[in-house]
């Protein structure tokens, strides 16, 4: 890049017009060439070194063979061309550290696809449900997915001739006719042997959450699938009365919807709770003004629950005396409440999921939605 | 069941609200009004869906008693239903009770000269309100009558009855036309309504073709019955039919109601149809069974434990600490109980013939909630103490879920079942912690369905072919669930974990060929995984071979993994034969992981080691290998070595690492010949107390030579 100095002889500002353009036109095409960190450097060395700099050059040799009247033009002049290359080189750096000069990156294209894996719905689901319960001091409790029917069944007080018990409900495992019937094994039906099993193990106070899955003889259709899930809780001491059942669940509600979600309470029946009621919450969608989610009521079907029936604590004291234990759950001291809830019509009703099947297909078409 | 609420009003008159809010007030006391239409008759027709306990409340007068309590009105006897005097002369007809475990009672009454059409009056105008069918004015009454007071009863031609009836068990192989036109073979289980020669009807379920009523029937006998409820309910199951009786007999019909049932018909029939009464009713009474169901022992009612249930009531009109001995007497007296004060806050309690599914306190309590209205009791939280107890395992859940998906798989959830052919392919006795043996399921839901599944490999194969099918070539699935093995006497269920993976692998890497970098995708996904587990450092705890792989898996493309010395994974491609089964085209890499031995295990501990302040050196050697000669030898011949002493340098940390960078083979055999590969190599040196001299790197690198050389490795230029 070094040039020699040419040599000025006139020093009217013609003359000075020509030499400057001149110079400004090289400094100009010398900065289309900067494409590098080093070229950077080379050019500011070039005309802005302290030592071997082409500008402290010049002006040196001009402003000594410069007459006095035109040193302050030639001044002007330098120190504007000072500005253009300092101007220049900033510039530069700017591009260059924004990257988006023509020659370098698209910064539009899509990132890499460094994708990670996405939770199932239902498993995100039941965690969040779960989570709101042991924030209130429930523990995790699980049990086995093939029962007996002594704890699907039997103990939850369900007569031996329920019609939940028949092939067409339960789905039972194969060769279990000769057995006596408390002992024969099938898929259980609910979480809700869970129940039994820890009060077996367990004496009061008991504060449960159970989630899991659980499976029934249904054809599978847009909202029924044989295998689906539940989270249940029990909560049993001395002194749980029915008001803090309906308060514990408003409270879960108002947790997992949103503060503004309304609860009420319906009589309805299940063999291993009484009083039994079906929960329905405000619409979560309308606000309870109605709407198509809601079949326009303003309501929504949730959850069951109930208070423990006392044939539930006398089977669980038959059996713990049976074990050779306490049977510490006196139907005269001891009360408690359970609930139930289904994670998947849950799920479905807060994504918006119309086909259960969904959730059982591995569709990563439909998976990936929850990434 | 449907009601129409002008014929609910005849019965209670004064219902002080319209219809909607009746409907609204039914519903939060457990009478549930599930639909509202406008009726022909005037008023509304509720669609009712009332719980299978409260066969009571299944007809109007039920839903008037109800109404009745809500409202504290008080409701009248039933019209129409008081006692008839017969106006013909006649002796009783008689009646033999053989069955007297199953049938409680049989009222019988003869109608002579009846003369027989379609019904007109308020039973047309109800029936066109309800949709019900007409079909004859006497077998219309019987209709009306259920659904006026709940009671089912049965019209026969008498002319057809020879000699008395006689309730009893029918014949095993007796045969009986039933009015559907059916032709039943019974069982000595089956209860009949029969004459001194012949069965008559399916007590209880459905009357006979025979002794039906037609438009020539001249006379008529009515029966009103009480049935055993388990006997009428194993027969309509047996012979598959659920009628308007039997859903009523099944749940416990009201013993008392017999003769009641049988004047309404009575009445209707000679105003329907003409004709007269003829002789007293008979009724015969089992008393054993009239003490359990119509005369049951009163039983005793604490307000403490009313209270004591249900807690606090809401703050408003009731305002206070709970439920009053007011509201426990008024209710309960508006259902039918009969309360005796035996001492302040305790009552003995007789309970209504209709209340079957009444029997102990509890049910009481339950009663003074629901018509008191669950709505008005107080929102409460109980105090309670106590540890939340986190499942033991729940960290290392969590922990598997997270890193899976981090390295990119997303959860999925497969059927519970899989056919006999994959629970024997894909059988968990791989897995050290499987038990041989599937287990079959006694109803499958199909046959592709009949077995629990032993391995969750087979359910994920079937997830990757749903996605390839559906043109998603590109998948990585995770499902951690439970496998079941043992047998139908006892099932073992244990957590297992499948990996899926199909379509291009997602790190180009220079050591793999293109058709192996899948494999070795999902084998770095379960380092990744297992490597969050406890390690128990200096013996690796990870480790693969290839031996006895099952053949779901293509030979020589699968892999055992050994964790802290027992197999905890299986994995590789899916067999060709699979492949072909479920009509793949593209490679799927599969792998089983017994997650139950990951749960057990803690999660690794992080121990930090102490960061060298030295420059780290890195060399790389280029050597040519037999193919024998495995990348595991090369470890253990450098990194193994210098673990056990070996090497130039007191101090084997000085050894960082050493790691693979590109292998090569050429087909041709010309760059490398055949039946050998190049490997680059590099490795860093770093010691922990001072910078490596020159010397000392030469030292390293000279020994690095000399122990791939004994391998059998050639140094290229």
């Amino acid at each position: 890049m070094s040039a020699a100095i040419p040599e000025l002889k006139q020093f009217d500002e013609a003359e000075l017009d020509r030499v400057f353009t001149g110079l400004e036109a090289e400094v100009a095409a010398q900065a289309r060439t900067l494409t590098s960190g080093e070229s950077l450097e080379a050019f500011r060395l070039h005309w802005l070194g302290r030592k071997q700099g082409r500008l402290g050059q010049l002006s040196a040799a001009w402003l000594k063979s410069a007459p006095a009247p035109a040193k302050p033009s030639l001044g002007v002049r330098f120190n504007q061309l000072k500005a253009q290359i300092e101007s220049l080189l900033q510039d530069s750096l700017q591009q260059r550290q924004a990257g988006s000069r023509g020659s370098g990156l698209d910064i539009t294209l899509p990132g890499a696809a460094l994708r990670i894996g996405a939770e199932h719905p239902l498993v995100k689901t039941m965690a969040e449900i779960v989570n709101v319960f042991q924030r209130m001091g429930y523990s995790v409790s699980l049990g086995p997915e093939v029962e007996t029917d002594f704890y699907n069944f039997e103990a939850l007080n369900f007569p031996p001739n329920h019609p939940a018990r028949d092939t067409q409900d339960t789905l039972v495992i194969a060769a279990q006719e000769q057995k006596p019937l408390r002992e024969r094994l099938l898929m259980r039906t609910h979480t809700s042997p869970v129940q039994i099993r820890s009060m077996l193990e367990q004496a009061p106070p008991l504060h449960l959450v159970i989630p899991g899955k659980v499976h029934r003889n249904d054809a599978a259709d847009a909202t029924h699938s044989p295998v689906f899930h539940q989270v249940e809780g029990l909560c049993v001491d001395t002194n749980i009365t029915f008001s803090d059942l309906k308060g514990t669940l408003d409270h879960a509600m108002k947790a997992f919807f949103g503060s503004a979600v309304k609860t009420r309470f319906f009589p309805s029946f299940f063999p291993f709770t009484e009083p039994s009621a079906d929960v329905q919450i405000s619409c979560i969608f309308c606000a309870g003004k109605g709407c198509r989610k809601c079949k326009h009521s303003g309501w929504i079907e949730l959850l069951g629950c109930g208070m423990v029936d006392p044939a539930v604590f006398e089977a669980v004291n038959q059996r713990r005396l049976q074990m050779g234990r306490e049977p510490v759950y006196d139907i005269r001291k001891i009360s408690g409440f359970a609930f139930g809830m289904g994670v998947d019509r849950i799920a479905m009703m807060k994504y918006g999921i119309g086909d259960i099947g969904l959730l059982y297909s591995g569709d990563l078409r439909f998976l990936e939605q929850f990434a | 069941m449907n009601i129409l609420t002008h014929w609910l009003r005849s019965c209670l008159p004064g219902l002080p609200v319209d219809d909607r809010r009746l409907a609204e007030d039914l519903t939060l006391r457990g009478i549930a009004v599930e639909g509202e239409f406008p009726a022909s008759c005037g008023g509304s027709l509720y669609e009712m869906d009332i719980t299978t306990n409260r066969v009571d409340a299944m007809n109007h007068y039920g839903v008037a008693r109800e109404a009745a309590a809500i409202y504290h009105l008080s409701l009248p006897p039933l019209a129409l239903a008081a006692p008839l005097d017969y106006t013909r002369p006649g002796a009783g007809f008689p009646v033999r009770i053989e069955a007297q475990d199953l049938c409680g009672r049989f009222t019988a009454r003869v109608i002579r000269g009846a003369t027989i059409g379609s019904s007109s009056g308020i039973i047309a105008e109800y029936f066109a309100a309800l949709g019900q069918k007409q079909i004859l004015a006497p077998v219309d009454v019987t209709n009306f009558t259920w659904m006026a007071m709940g009671h089912p009863t049965h019209v026969f031609d008498l002319d057809k009855v020879e000699g008395g009836i006689v309730v009893r068990r029918a014949r095993a192989g007796e045969r009986l036309r039933l009015l559907d036109g059916s032709e039943k073979t019974l069982s000595s289980d089956d209860l009949v309504v029969a004459d001194e020669v012949k069965a008559l009807a399916l007590a209880g379920v459905m009357g006979g073709w025979d002794s039906r009523v037609t438009e020539q029937t001249k006379n008529i006998l009515v029966e009103a019955a009480w049935f055993d409820p388990v006997a009428i309910r194993s027969s309509s199951r047996r012979h598959g039919l659920h009628t308007d009786a039997s859903h009523r007999f099944e749940r416990g019909a009201d013993f008392n109601a017999a003769p009641l049932a049988s004047h309404l018909v009575a009445r209707l029939v000679v105003q329907q149809s003409g004709g007269e009464v003829e002789g007293p009713l008979v009724d015969v009474v089992v008393p054993a069974i009239a003490a359990r169901t119509a005369h049951r022992p009163a039983i005793r009612l604490e307000l403490s434990q009313v209270r004591r249930i249900l807690g606090k009531t809401a703050s408003g009109e009731d305002a206070g600490p709970g439920i009053t001995e007011e509201i426990v007497a008024q209710y309960l007296t508006a259902l039918g109980c009969d309360l005796t004060r035996q001492a302040a806050g305790e009552y003995a309690v007789k309970l209504p013939s209709w209340r079957l599914d009444l029997e102990r306190e509890i049910d009481l309590i339950e009663e003074v909630a629901r018509v008191y209205g669950y709505n008005r009791f107080a929102n409460t939280l109980p105090d309670f103490q106590g540890a939340v107890r986190e499942l033991p395992h729940a960290s290392q859940e969590a922990a598997i879920r997270q890193t899976l998906r981090a390295l990119g798989y997303t959860e999925a959830i497969s059927s519970t079942f899989v056919s006999a052919e994959e629970a024997e392919a894909f059988r968990s006795a791989e897995l050290a912690g499987g038990v041989a043996g599937a287990v079959p399921m006694g109803n499958p839901l199909s046959a592709e369905a009949g077995m629990l599944r032993p391995s969750l490999a087979p359910g994920m194969a079937t997830m990757l072919a749903h996605n390839l099918h559906r043109d998603v070539s590109d998948a990585r699935l995770f499902e951690l669930g439970t496998v079941f093995s043992g047998s139908t006497e006892a099932v073992k269920e244990r957590m297992g974990l499948a990996l899926g993976a199909t379509g291009a692998a997602r790190s180009a890497a220079h050591l793999y060929p293109v058709e192996d970098a899948l494999f070795f995708e999902v084998k770095g996904a379960i380092e990744a995984l297992l490597a969050r587990f406890s390690n128990t450092s200096p013996a690796p705890s990870v480790r693969f071979d290839a031996n006895h792989l099952p053949d779901w898996i293509e030979p020589g493309r699968g892999a055992r993994a050994w964790f802290n010395g027992e197999i905890i994974a299986v994995f590789g491609e899916l067999s060709a034969a699979q492949l072909q089964a479920r009509k793949l085209r593209q490679p799927c890499v599969l792998a089983s992981i017994d997650a139950q031995r990951l749960l057990a295990s803690p999660l690794r501990q992080p121990v930090v080691a102490e960061l060298s302040r030295f420059q780290p050196v890195e060399r790389d050697f280029s050597f040519v290998f037999p193919d024998a000669v495995t990348w595991a030898a090369i470890e253990a011949a450098l990194q193994g070595s210098v673990a056990q002493g070996a090497g130039p340098a007191r101090d084997a940390a000085e050894l960082r690492s050493v790691r693979p960078l590109e292998i090569f083979r050429d087909a041709k055999g010309k760059a490398v010949p055949l039946g050998s590969y190049s490997l680059l190599l590099r490795v860093v040196f770093q010691s922990s107390r001072n910078t490596l001299a020159e010397q000392e790197i030469a030292l390293w690198t000279e020994w690095v030579v000399a122990q791939l050389q004994r391998l059998g490795g050639l140094q290229r230029a």
